[in-house]
């Protein structure tokens, strides 16, 4: 064997080497360094030619000086040169500086590719290696311009020797993956499958990874290489312990070979072939086999490397997913893993349960260790190794353990290292409410969660509980004394402050028959807090200090003196003063009735999925996450829950707009109003009382019925009206029907928002609308297109007459209370002249209005649309094209149709296929589109589906007239 | 893949550093600077892997030496823990009895050894025969 010298060959470098080491100080390395470097650069620059080892020895030391952490700005030239010696040390040196130092020079990159070039050239495996490792190492794309077509060629060539094959396939591993456009491999593919069958392991086991990495990117054209790996495999793992000789790594036949082969079968599918798969089976059922019988030898590489191939082979069964006997049979194997004295054997058995926990044929097999798994998350001395304890419990969480899992997790957090709390956290609320059976147990559990650690409970979870206490009344007056009780500890998370003050603003009546908890002691507990917390949390607690002079009329004189306080009403912070000025005069001026509106209690929130689970995907996420990701994340949580501090200044925005109703602060207050549209549909009742008696339209009723545009017919017209005799009467009380075309008028408006509604010789009628969730307000603008006043229009709060050439407008708050068919008719009349005008039009509001545009991906659509597979849920229309097949304008009203338009999505280009929900006060209803254009026939076909079959029907009908 | 592959003392000088993906000279500075700061940390009854950023750490100690290697997240821990050791066996023979002193003098020939067992980070030849046999006939040419 060889044996080396300390820096045998080059006496000066393991001089230099020794000087170095020897400096006491890095001042005095510095020192020598710089003089080895003045001496260097005056050899390179001296008019006497340096021979070969020379160079070769002050590049090296260059290279030194270079990687002990110093600038090297000259020698490149003189590396380079090495390259063209014809001896293999120096051009050893001139390729290791190269591939160390390398920068993209332009000039010089020319001149090394030359020199490689050379080298690939010459036949001696010994350059050619060294040539394909320097391309591999530096991997730029001028390399690969130069020479990605070259080294296939070599790969596959029969007299090439194997260590340069070798060499080959990963130097083009390499280029592929910097430039995967310039590697085609299009007439190779075949021989470089068929390396795998190459007598030499070696090369078999560098092609493999080239293969592995083709196989991904092109799955197809590279399939016949399943059967070669399964034989190969198949050979490799019966072969006795000695048979692979060089390859048999302590007592363990190629073990790197081995699980490179079953990592390439993991980017296929489980063989068609029913040979070869059963060939597989067997390699697999072998390979556990294996991992029972009694090891060869007590060496830790022994069992090590057997069981690299074990975990390869269970990754393997995982992905399949299809073998439940394997699945099991590796769950039990990672099963007695789990109690191996070995750290590494735990931990890997950990990982790779948490895996197999969530196929449906192990899932309850990896149940049963639960014992096993809870004792390492007490017990483990590695933090790392707790932590894939903690995963497994959570993987393998359901109905059956949570309560058992959720309560281990919760013991766990009160010692947990602080880098996994926050994700523990998040954990334990998610399975919290996923498996939560009565909502007691899951209010207890979150309480406990902000108790235990209360820094780590990010908004989401508390924001989290909070609706989910709103929208289950059977679980409120618990939440109420719960919290009540939580917040008698003398020091409690500000965290626990917050939904304490949220709860007992909301529900605080529910436990105030209690002497113990009467209003004023929640006050005076609530107020005991408020000193001590941020600025935030202050603002939370004022708005539910005006919820308790609501629900608690007694506490009024206390509150207000408090809100009264210097403290408050002129607190530096605008947030904190504005709340208090605000309150203190809106609980002294308003009416109690105005006031119980107001403060209403707060609606269900519309159920959507849980954005702790959101939070923690991204937590999960590969690699570090970007700032600007989580911060949108809380902006979501914030949006989705809306916490109180915004709720109450959303609330002051809604009462100022309802005093001045002008049009333009209108609109301002109209997005105001969307903002909180998220969290339910009160702010947009609370402006509709304010507003008028007409209050948020229910559309199943129709708007005439309201009698906000009711005609007043002062008696003095009516008696000198012709009309006033016989059927004339109920003409003149009831409304007209509707006009014949209000039905076209109507599909004008489906896919969008603004335009002329009506339009006749004197009168114009425009439209503006928005709409957000299942709220909408609608302007209706009426124009007086003649000269002279129209009289008597209606009472308030329009004008009673309009102006000739003017123009009056109308709001119409809208809410949807459940899904409908029929527009609601809008009846106007007003007097022309002497005559008495009565026109009734459908107001342009159809389901698609309240559409939420959902984006999802390929896969998800299909499979919602699979699930939506009842007939009812299904409507269908094949019809003409009657406005051209514009693709831009069918995008545009797509579009305006309100939901999301998904690119991409359907395996037909041609095709148009769209997802939103229907947003309703009563339910929400999922829907999928897809318009299939038949350019050739013209024709249509639109599919609907949706989760409720009058949806789809109606959704179908309106848009058969769109296209 | 391997990402990189680093040779750490314990004081933290750098014996070997071979990269496999791109980083600039301060990236790769502060690389090894949080390899060492994480690895050095862990005893004997912690596992032979580490989370890192968004990859993993397999490392193993030998006397004063950290042998680090840097890959993906999905990748066989086992395999890559043997690799680790079927390498520094090959150290072993090449320098008979290998010490850090062998790595510091001929770093340049560590590399070699590196090349032949570890290519485009992926694993180019793991029979210690082969690779030694290779390095004899390289060892012997001019």
């Amino acid at each position: 064997m060889p044996a080396v010298s300390k820096g045998d060959g080059m006496r000066g470098l393991a001089v230099f080497i020794s000087d170095i080491r020897n400096c006491k100080s890095k001042e005095a390395e510095i020192k020598r360094i710089n003089k080895e470097l003045a001496n260097i650069r005056s050899k390179f620059k001296g008019d006497k030619a340096l021979d070969g080892y020379s160079k070769k020895k002050y590049v090296c030391k260059l290279l030194f000086i270079f990687l002990l952490g110093h600038d090297i700005d000259f020698g490149h030239m003189e590396a380079v040169n090495l390259l063209s010696s014809n001896k293999y040390t120096e051009k050893q040196i001139g390729y290791l500086f190269i591939s160390v130092l390398v920068n993209s020079n332009s000039e010089l990159i020319r001149l090394i590719n030359n020199a490689i070039k050379n080298d690939l050239a010459s036949r001696n495996p010994t350059f050619m290696c060294l040539a394909l490792h320097c391309i591999a190492n530096v991997g730029s794309r001028e390399m690969a311009e130069a020479f990605a077509g070259e080294i296939p060629r070599i790969l596959v060539a029969g007299d090439t020797m194997d260590s340069v094959k070798q060499s080959a396939a990963l130097c083009l591993l390499r280029l592929y993956k910097t430039s995967p456009d310039l590697v085609v491999m299009g007439e190779w593919t075949s021989r470089v499958v068929h390396l795998l069958n190459d007598q030499h392991m070696g090369v078999v086991t560098a092609a493999i990874s080239l293969i592995t990495c083709l196989s991904q990117k092109n799955p197809d054209e590279f399939k016949t290489c399943v059967s070669l790996a399964v034989s190969r495999l198949s050979r490799i793992v019966s072969s006795a312990s000695t048979d692979l000789q060089d390859y048999t790594y302590y007592f363990v036949p190629a073990p790197w070979l081995s699980c490179k082969l079953l990592r390439l079968l993991q980017c296929y599918p489980p063989p068609e072939d029913g040979a070869v798969k059963g060939r597989l089976v067997e390699c697999l059922e072998t390979i556990l086999n294996k991992a029972q019988e009694p090891p060869k030898s007590k060496k830790v590489q022994h069992s090590n490397a057997k069981n690299a191939i074990l975990f390869e082979a269970i990754s393997l069964i995982i992905h399949y997913d299809s073998e439940p006997n394997l699945l099991v049979r590796a769950c039990n194997q990672l099963g007695q893993f789990l109690q191996h004295r070995e750290t590494n054997l735990r931990y890997l058995a950990l990982e790779s349960m948490c895996t197999l926990a969530s196929s449906e044929f192990s899932h309850e097999a990896v149940k049963t260790h639960i014992e096993t798994v809870i004792n390492a998350l007490k017990t483990e001395r590695d933090v790392s190794v707790r932590q894939r304890a903690a995963d497994l419990l959570y993987a393998m969480c359901d109905r059956s353990n949570a309560k058992q899992i959720v309560a281990e997790m919760l013991s766990y957090l009160e010692t947990a290292d602080y880098s996994i709390r926050e994700e523990m956290v998040l954990k334990v609320a998610i399975l919290a409410e996923k498996y939560a059976v009565d909502y007691s147990w899951y209010v207890d559990t979150i309480l406990n969660l902000i108790r235990i650690a209360g820094d780590y409970v990010s908004e989401e979870v508390w924001y989290r509980v909070i609706q989910i206490v709103i929208n289950r009344d059977d679980v409120q007056g618990y939440a109420a004394k719960t919290v009540f009780e939580a917040l008698q500890a003398p020091a409690c998370h500000e965290n626990m402050v917050k939904v304490g003050g949220y709860i007992l603003g909301e529900f605080g009546n529910l436990i105030a028959g209690d002497p113990r908890s009467s209003p004023l002691v929640q006050f005076n507990l609530l107020h005991s807090k408020f000193h001590l917390c941020s600025v935030p949390t202050r603002a939370l607690l004022l708005s539910a200090y005006i919820k308790f002079i609501n629900l608690f009329p007694e506490t009024k004189p206390t509150i207000q003196e408090v809100l009264r306080s210097d403290s408050q009403i002129r607190n530096s912070d605008v947030e904190l003063q504005q709340r208090a000025v605000e309150y203190l005069k809106l609980s002294s001026i308003a009416s109690t009735d105005v006031l119980a509106t107001v403060l209403e209690e707060m609606p269900p929130f519309p159920e959507r999925e849980s954005s702790i689970l959101a939070k923690l995907k991204k937590k999960k996420g590969p690699g570090a996450l970007p700032v600007s990701e989580l911060e949108e994340g809380k902006r979501e949580g914030g949006g989705e829950l809306n916490g109180g501090a915004d709720r109450g200044n959303d609330m002051s925005a809604a009462a100022s707009n309802a005093s001045t109703p002008s049009p333009s602060t209108d609109l301002l207050g109209l997005r105001s109003a969307a903002a909180i549209g998220s969290a339910g549909p009160s702010t947009g009742s609370l402006l509709v009382d304010v507003f008028s008696e007409a209050g948020p339209t229910a559309l199943s009723s129709g708007v005439n019925d309201e009698g906000f545009l009711r005609d007043l017919e002062p008696p003095t017209e009516s008696s000198d009206s012709l009309l006033i005799e016989a059927p004339g009467e109920s003409d003149s009380e009831d409304s007209a029907p509707p006009l014949p075309e209000s039905d076209e008028l109507l599909n004008k408006f489906v896919c969008k928002n603004n335009g002329v509604l009506f339009e006749n010789q004197l009168l114009q009628i425009g439209i503006k609308s928005e709409y957000r969730q299942n709220l909408g307000r609608m302007y209706l603008f009426y124009g007086n297109k003649t000269s002279v006043q129209f009289l008597n229009v209606q009472t308030k709060p329009v004008e009673p007459l309009v102006e000739g050439g003017a123009q009056v407008q109308q709001v119409i708050n809208i809410e949807c209370l459940t899904d409908f068919s029929e527009a609601p008719l809008l009846n106007i009349k007003f007097r022309y002249g002497g005559a008495l005008q009565n026109i009734t039009l459908k107001l342009p509001v159809t389901i698609n209005k309240f559409f939420q545009p959902t984006e999802m991906a390929s896969q998800d659509f299909f499979q919602r649309w699979k699930q939506l597979n009842l007939p009812q849920q299904e409507a269908q229309k094949i019809f003409k094209a009657s406005h051209g097949m514009d693709i831009e304008l069918l995008k545009t009203k797509l579009l305006g149709l309100g939901c999301a338009l998904l690119e991409n999505v359907d395996p037909n280009p041609e095709n148009f296929v769209c997802a939103g929900v229907i947003q309703t006060k009563a339910q929400q209803v999922g829907c999928l589109l897809r318009l299939e254009p038949n350019a050739q026939a013209q024709m249509y076909r639109l599919t609907l589906r949706s989760s409720k079959d009058t949806v789809s029907k109606r959704l179908c009908e309106l848009l058969a007239e769109q296209f | 893949m391997i990402r990189f592959v680093l040779i750490q003392n314990r004081a933290g000088k750098t014996r070997l550093a071979k990269w496999y993906m791109q980083f600039d000279d301060d990236e790769k500075q502060k690389l090894i600077e949080e390899v060492h700061a994480v690895v050095t940390v862990r005893d004997a009854k912690h596992t032979n892997f580490v989370e890192f950023r968004s990859f993993k750490i397999i490392y193993r100690r030998y006397a004063g030496l950290y042998f680090c290697i840097c890959v993906d997240v999905a990748d066989n821990n086992l395999a890559y823990l043997e690799a680790i050791h079927n390498f520094v066996e090959v150290l072993n023979e090449y320098f008979h009895n290998v010490c850090e002193l062998d790595l510091v003098f001929n770093f340049y020939k560590v590399y070699t050894v590196v090349d032949e067992m570890f290519l485009a980070g992926e694993i180019r030849e793991t029979s210690q025969t082969k690779v030694l046999k290779q390095l004899l006939l390289l060892q012997s040419l001019d």
